[in-house]
Parts: structure tokens; sequence; C-alpha cells
């Protein structure tokens, strides 16, 4: 793929990040930042194929230890963005019932 | 797990057998080319779908299901020819993310969230060797790879290092305040000169492998560089800049290995950090050059004394307590003091007795307040606090506070000081705050008396309408808790 599709690519894609983040409330601001951390952990991708492509020794180590710490970053981002957003819980329609029951 | 690492070959053999369809097979090829399709539109419909709390879980869930998608379309991958240290690395990150993910407090939110990011930014920076390594070794080497390599590895090992620093001053490892020293500035844009300038000659000459870890390890000693001057104060705005970089080290990685999924998750990540970076230091009342150039969280100028201040007025809990029982409406600004106090679950305990009396608790959430963006809502949340208490616009809570009863504020101090509104020398003037004055009485929860992370007084409490309790939030907050029961058993 020649470099001006991968710039066009890129641009686009930010475009559409400025569009869709923007609009994302404060009160989100948190998981948000951990998704799209969980998101950008994407680079495990490269890291498969470098720990994979059996070219050399010293290769296959650095791409097993890009594998861990992606696979790491994916896993913990993902996991912790669903337990944070399992948290916000919706405002109660009626008059509610949770008295402080400590 | 030995167990596992045994079943490996035989997994392997299944995968090579596939492995040897895959090298002249189109088809596969098509199939994993799809699948990056169907993860990059599940990222965005992800990121889309945080737009609504009530969404947003399922939204991330699906998200997640593309980035499984991605990692089965790249190991149908041609290149691959061994599978066992593939499946070792992502059983050993899984096993290592897990129990991460689920223990961590919500109050150490900021530090995992740069744990996390120097880990991808640890993969993209490797990634990024072993490419350069590989196209060295095959004299494939183009100005336009080795731009992309010499650019993955900046931000990467920047990203690295700065997202360690960050998380050893959040965890308070190294000392929250910023370290500093004769010449910083003029050292760290010499840095920045040095491995600006190798990289471009990596650019021209891509063989250059010294060019290349000259980059490298310049990059690794910027980041500490970089974050070594800042306060702890100021870590929203860092902890969104190491987001922004870590997102574009994974674009520049897509680049590099010619993947349209990785550039375009890189892209959203990229503007993620960037917005929230913008929004924060507008929030702080800096300038975004400032923050770019990393000349921010200097020492502040010692805060003017202007005349005497007048000696605070102050209450004991047990009268606040029979005020906030009988309140009408009550806003509770909250700092990072209350997470520092873990005060939260006490203070919705208060919160839930005031409701049951008749009153109605509000909280107004600065977009600086903790260490990263929105941290508070996500302590609120935990604490069991519903999204419909949370007030997180400043204008909108300033209109709630102009008819609040009683204001209670819990550990935060620049975000309440009416210099922002009213001193043009005071280094928060411009900066967006709440204004409780505007309320019947604020009640100020405090350790002692003192002054904010800005190093700056805070007139507010010296007003006629303020009163102070001085104490520890959640020490004093428990005790409004007991005072206001108390009264119920009075009865």
């Amino acid at each position: 793929m020649t470099l001006i599709m991968q710039l066009y690519v890129f641009i686009l894609a930010g475009f559409v990040g400025f569009l869709v983040i923007g609009k994302v409330p404060p009160l989100l601001h948190t998981p948000l930042m951990s998704a799209t951390n969980a998101i950008s952990g994407i680079s495990l991708v490269g890291a498969i194929v470098a720990a994979g492509g059996q070219y050399s020794k010293l290769s296959t180590i650095l791409g097993f230890v890009a594998v861990v710490c992606a696979a790491t970053n994916v896993v913990a981002g993902f996991l912790i963005t669903d337990r944070m957003l399992g948290m916000f819980k919706q405002p109660a329609k009626s008059d509610d019932k949770k008295g402080g029951s400590h | 797990m030995l167990a596992l690492l045994q079943a490996v070959p035989a997994v392997q053999d299944t995968l090579a057998v596939a492995h040897e369809a895959a090298a002249s097979d189109p088809i596969r090829s098509a199939i994993a080319q799809a699948t990056y399709l169907g993860a990059s539109v599940l990222f965005i419909l992800g990121l889309k779908s945080l737009t609504r709390p009530d969404s947003a879980r399922k939204g991330m869930q699906q998200a997640a299901m593309g980035m499984l998608f991605a990692v089965i379309g790249t190991l149908l991958n041609q290149h691959i020819i061994t599978y066992q240290w593939i499946i070792g690395g992502l059983v050993i990150g899984a096993i290592a993310g897990y129990p991460m993910a689920m223990k961590v407090p919500m109050t150490s939110m900021p530090q995992f969230i740069a744990f996390s990011h120097a880990f991808g930014a640890i993969a993209a920076t490797l990634v990024g060797v072993v490419e350069y390594r590989e196209l060295l070794h095959e004299g494939k080497l183009t100005s336009g790879l080795a731009g992309a390599l010499g650019f993955e590895v900046l931000f990467g090992a920047l990203t690295v290092t700065g997202s360690f620093m960050a998380f050893g001053k959040l965890q308070e490892l190294i000392t929250g305040r910023p370290i500093t020293f004769k010449g910083q500035n003029f050292f760290n844009i010499l840095l920045m000169a040095v491995a600006f300038g190798s990289f471009g000659y990596l650019i021209y000459q891509p063989e250059a492998v010294w060019a290349f870890y000259t980059v490298t390890g310049l990059a690794l000693f910027l980041g500490i560089s970089m974050v070594l001057p800042i306060g702890g104060g100021d870590m929203p705005v860092v902890v969104s800049l190491l987001n922004s970089y870590a997102g574009l080290a994974a674009a520049a990685t897509g680049f590099a290995i010619g993947n349209n999924v990785l550039i375009i998750a890189g892209a959203l990540e990229g503007a993620g950090g960037f917005i929230l970076s913008v929004m924060m230091s507008k929030a702080m009342n800096r300038s975004f050059g400032n923050v770019i150039f990393g000349a921010f969280g200097a020492p502040p100028a010692a805060a003017a004394a202007k005349g005497e201040q007048k000696e605070p007025k102050s209450i004991t809990a047990e009268d606040a307590a029979m005020q906030l029982a009988y309140a009408g409406s009550t806003v509770i600004i909250p700092g990072y003091g209350m997470a520092v106090a873990q005060a939260q679950h006490i203070c919705r305990e208060l919160h839930e007795l005031i409701q049951k009396k008749g009153g109605e608790v509000k909280y107004a959430i600065h977009p600086v307040a903790g260490r990263m963006p929105g941290h508070l809502n996500v302590i609120l949340a935990e604490a069991g606090i519903d999204y419909g208490a949370l007030l997180t616009d400043v204008d909108d809570a300033n209109r709630v506070l102009n008819s609040a009863d009683i204001v209670v504020v819990v550990g935060a101090n620049d975000i309440v000081n009416p210099d922002a509104d009213n001193d043009k020398s005071s280094p928060l003037y411009g900066m967006p705050i709440f204004r409780p004055w505007n309320a019947k009485v604020t009640y100020v929860i405090k350790r002692g008396k003192g002054v904010g992370f800005s190093g700056v007084e805070n007139p507010l409490f010296s007003l006629d309408t303020t009163r102070m309790i001085y104490g520890d939030a959640k020490g004093v907050l428990g005790t409004l808790v007991k005072e206001v029961k108390a009264l119920d058993e009075g009865h």
C-alpha cells in the first residue's frame, strides 16, 4: 500500500476520531481514555507478526515481549473499561427505595 | 500452564496446516482483511457508544469482539511461521492483565492507565525495532518506511518512559512535586533537537543504523525529562498527552507494516488524547502551546500577599449536620482530596440520609478534579451514586449553585477560588470555576489552613457566607452522617 493511501486512512480516521470523541461527555472521560488505550493495543497485531515471523532469534524474543505487553494492554484495557462502565448506574426514574443500609 | 505449553505443538500443527493453505490462498487473506475492516468499524462504533452512558458498555464489548476478530485474522497471516511464542505471549498477557483490571481501585485509575499506556508503547517500540532490523536485513528499507519506523520508536519510546514516570509520580514512588534544575528547558529542547535531527537523517539515509538507535535512546530519555518537572495536579494533561502519543506510535506501526486497522485505531486514540489534552489544559487555565512544549508545571509565581485575609469562620460538624438535614437543595463539590481520603462511600451515605429527609443532593464535578479527565465521576459511580446526580458541565453546575441552600466543598480548592473571576494578577485568573458563594451558605471541609495545588490563597474561605469545618474529609463526613442519623432518632 502506498504511503499516500495510508495517509488518507490516517487523516480520515483522525477526523472521525475528532467528531466522535468530541461528543463524549465529561462524565465518561475516564472510560474513554481506557477505551482508546485498549483499542490502540491493536499493536498486538504487529507484535504477533514480529513474534511469529521467525526472522532471527533476537527478533523472535523482542516480538514475544511485545506480544506479552500488547496482550496485557488489550486484556486489561477492555476489562477495566467494562468494569468502569458497569459502575455508571442509570438515575432511578421514580422515587428510589435504596435506603442507606450500612 | 505446563499442560497448556504441551498442548501448544498440537495447536501449532493444526495452525501450520492452516498456514500452508493460507500462503497460497487468496480467500484466507481476504478473510484476514475482512476481520480488520470489521474491527475498525466496531472500534469506531464502540467509541461512538461512549457518548451515552446507557449504551456505552455494550458498545465497548462489541469493540472488544472486534479486537478478537483482528487477532484471529492476524493469526491467519502468511508471514507467521511459528506459533508457540505468540500463543505463550498471549496467554501470559491475558494472565497478567486480568487480575490487574479486576483488582485496581478506582482511585488508582490514573496510575493504571499510565501503566497500560507504557505497555502498549513497549509493544509498539519493540515492533518498530524488529521491523527495522528485518527490513535492513532484507535490504528493503525506503525513506518512507524508515520515516514511519523512526516516528514509531520516537513516540513509542517517549511514551514508555513518560508513562512510567507518570505512574511513579501518581503512585508516589517519586515525589509528586515538580523536579526542576537550572537550564532544564534548554536541555530538553537540545535533546529534542538532536532526536529530531537524527530522525531527519534517518529518512534521508534509511540504512543509518546509528540514527535509528539514537532516536530510540533519546526518546527514552526525553520521556523522563519531560515528565520530571510536572507536578501531581497537572497529571490530567500529562496522562491525556501520553494517551495521544501512544496512539500516534500505534498508527506509525500501521504505516510501517502496512496495516490499516493499526492506522485507524492509532488515529482514534491520537485524536482522543489530543482532544482531552486541549480540554484539560483549558480547564486548568493553561494554553495548549504551553503544554505541548513541556514548559508546564513551572513552579507557580509566589502568591502576592494582598493585604490581610480575614480570619475564616468555622462551624462544628454537629451544627452543620443540623442545617444539612433540613436543607432543600445541597450541592457537593468534590476534589481529589475526597479520593485521597477514600471519602466517597461515606459521602453517599450522607447523600442518602439527606435524600430520605426530602432534600435534593447534586455533585458539581470539575473537568480537572482528580488526577485524570473525569476521574471523580468514576470514583462517585464506584460508590454507587447514579450519574443523574453528577453535574459535569461548569455552567450548568453554576446555575444549580445559584439556587442551592448549602454547598459542601470536599477536598477541592483551586476550582472554587474566586480569584479566577476577580484577580487579574492571579495565576488562576480566567479559569472556569464553580461559584459556591452564590448559594446561601458554603461549608468547606479542609484538613487545615493551607493553599491548594497551585499555591494560591483562596479568598473563598474568608467570605461571610463560608464556614470552615476543619478535619479529614472522611472523618468529618462520618460525623455528619452520625449527627444527621441522631437527629432522626430524636424525632
